[in-house]
């Protein structure tokens, strides 16, 4: 039922350190192939440095990354992170760039598509997100929400296997939250594989398969949603839960 | 009223004025484009690669990239074009046989302008987000290709003002070229104002020269604050409402 040619995605045993602050301590996260898994955590508890190393725009000091069982970290970096799309907590669309420049962008320059066929596939892939008749606009003429989920288009557009989520909702305006979650909830329906950083917990218990709870560069736990959010065994994600629900 | 006739003639004697100005379009005015515009163009192109190399993280090159803008950038504009013009002189005319000083003349200015250039593309460069180089970089672009694509474009596009203000003082820099020697249709906007007040004891040619000067820089000035305007508030940051949220769910569907 899968529409998407997604993969699973594991780390293993990943460590990180910025000088003698060790970020990552020895993270272990299994995503299987079409589930959506989300990290929730207080701030500064590593999950958005997770993401960046697993996708390597930071190459972990220790540990594995396998995608669809193989590792990669020996691969060109550049070519892993064609295969992983990721969305940002400040969208950070392209400003000089128009909407539909934004997400052909890569597919000109990467997947060297003529110039007609990518404006067509981002085309496909604003309509997905129900912003085709924002083609020609500039991002910055665009609500967050809008700006947000150009960059869904974006990311999908390279046909990930694997897809991050950091943080994405956490910069928009409360009313605008929701476009963005439904549309995230329709990626997970549709098959995609995802990673989710997330504060929102409704979508942790609601749309995702597995829920990590990280804090303070460990994951204290991580299970089924039921499992976390109804009996959590540690007292610091029961901590955790009883601060942000 | 002896005294204000005097100053009158002295700087507004206007046939002396209208004498100097078929040299000044035919000569002076071409010849000071050329010099301030290629050295400008070239002045970008070295600049840009000194300010790719300020921000790479390879520190060797940051550190050239600093000695080279401290050092032309901290030197008169005249001691550049004597010590390049008269220094390497000889050799081009030893090697070549031209004894045109143009070129040595824009190689001198586009060594200097290059120093002033590269700091300001580099402030620019600096001043994009870093999120614009990760979202790039996420979406599989190499640390080159995101600069190129992605950061430099939006960087430039910061500082267009400044840049133009760095070929204004290009334009003005371009007289000392005099210093090296001219034959008359090498001359430019000041030597021939010059030679002209030289030969009359009148200074109302120089003053020809001043407008012609400003004749090329006040559009400029303007141009500058049209485009820092424009960068302002050209582009209206208008909310429009998220009117296709509510039809997301279902539009997201196969």
């Amino acid at each position: 039922m899968s529409e998407f040619a997604s993969g699973s995605l594991t780390g293993k045993n990943l460590h990180l350190s910025f000088g003698s602050n060790h970020v990552l301590r020895g993270i272990d996260l299994h995503v299987e192939k079409g589930t959506t898994a989300s990290v929730i955590g207080p701030s500064g508890s590593g999950k958005s440095t997770l993401l960046r190393v697993m996708n390597r725009l930071i190459e972990p000091d220790q540990g594995d990354i396998l995608l669809d069982g193989r590792s990669v970290l020996k691969d060109n970096p550049d070519e892993l992170r064609q295969r992983i799309g990721m969305v940002f907590q400040q969208f950070n669309l392209f400003p000089h760039k128009t909407v539909v420049d934004n997400v052909s962008l890569a597919l000109r320059k990467l997947r060297k598509l003529p110039a007609e066929q990518a404006q067509a596939e981002a085309l496909e892939q604003l309509d997905l997100v129900g912003l085709k008749h924002k083609a020609d606009a500039r991002p910055a003429n665009l609500s967050g929400g809008q700006q947000q989920r150009v960059a869904i288009a974006r990311a999908l557009a390279m046909k990930p296997e694997v897809m991050f989520f950091d943080e994405a909702t956490s910069a928009l305006d409360p009313e605008l939250v929701k476009g963005v979650l439904a549309l995230m909830a329709d990626l997970a329906k549709g098959g995609m594989t995802m990673v989710v950083v997330t504060h929102e917990m409704g979508f942790s218990r609601n749309v995702s398969d597995t829920v990590t709870f990280m804090d303070a560069g460990v994951v204290v736990e991580s299970g089924p949603p039921e499992q976390i959010f109804t009996s959590p065994e540690t007292g610091r994600l029961q901590g955790f839960l009883a601060d942000v629900l | 009223m002896d005294a204000l006739d005097q100053l009158v003639k002295t700087f507004f004697d206007w046939e002396a004025m209208a004498a100097v100005l078929p040299n000044m379009i035919m000569f002076g005015l071409p010849n000071t484009l050329i010099l301030a515009g290629s050295s400008g163009v070239l002045g970008c192109i070295l600049g840009m690669f000194l300010a790719v190399m300020g921000t790479s993280r390879i520190t060797a090159l940051r550190w050239l990239s600093r000695i080279y803008t401290d050092v032309f950038r901290g030197v008169p504009a005249i001691v550049i074009i004597l010590l390049i013009g008269l220094g390497l002189g000889p050799v081009v005319r030893v090697t070549t046989g031209s004894t045109n000083p143009f070129p040595l003349a824009i190689f001198a200015l586009t060594l200097m302008a290059a120093a002033y250039i590269g700091e300001i593309f580099r402030s620019g460069i600096q001043s994009v987000e870093k999120g614009q180089l990760e979202a790039s970089r996420a979406l599989g672009f190499s640390y080159g290709s995101s600069m190129r694509l992605v950061v430099i474009p939006q960087g430039i596009r910061r500082v267009l003002p400044a840049l133009v203000n760095q070929f204004i003082a290009l334009i003005k820099d371009s007289s000392l070229i005099y210093l090296l020697g001219l034959i008359a249709s090498q001359r430019e906007i000041f030597r021939i104002g010059n030679d002209a007040a030289a030969n009359t004891g009148n200074l109302s040619p120089l003053v020809a020269a001043a407008f012609m000067y400003l004749i090329l820089t006040v559009p400029l000035t303007h141009l500058v604050n049209y485009i820092d305007n424009r960068l302002r508030t050209g582009r209206p940051e208008k909310r429009q409402p998220d009117d296709a949220a509510a039809l997301i769910g279902k539009g997201a569907q196969p």
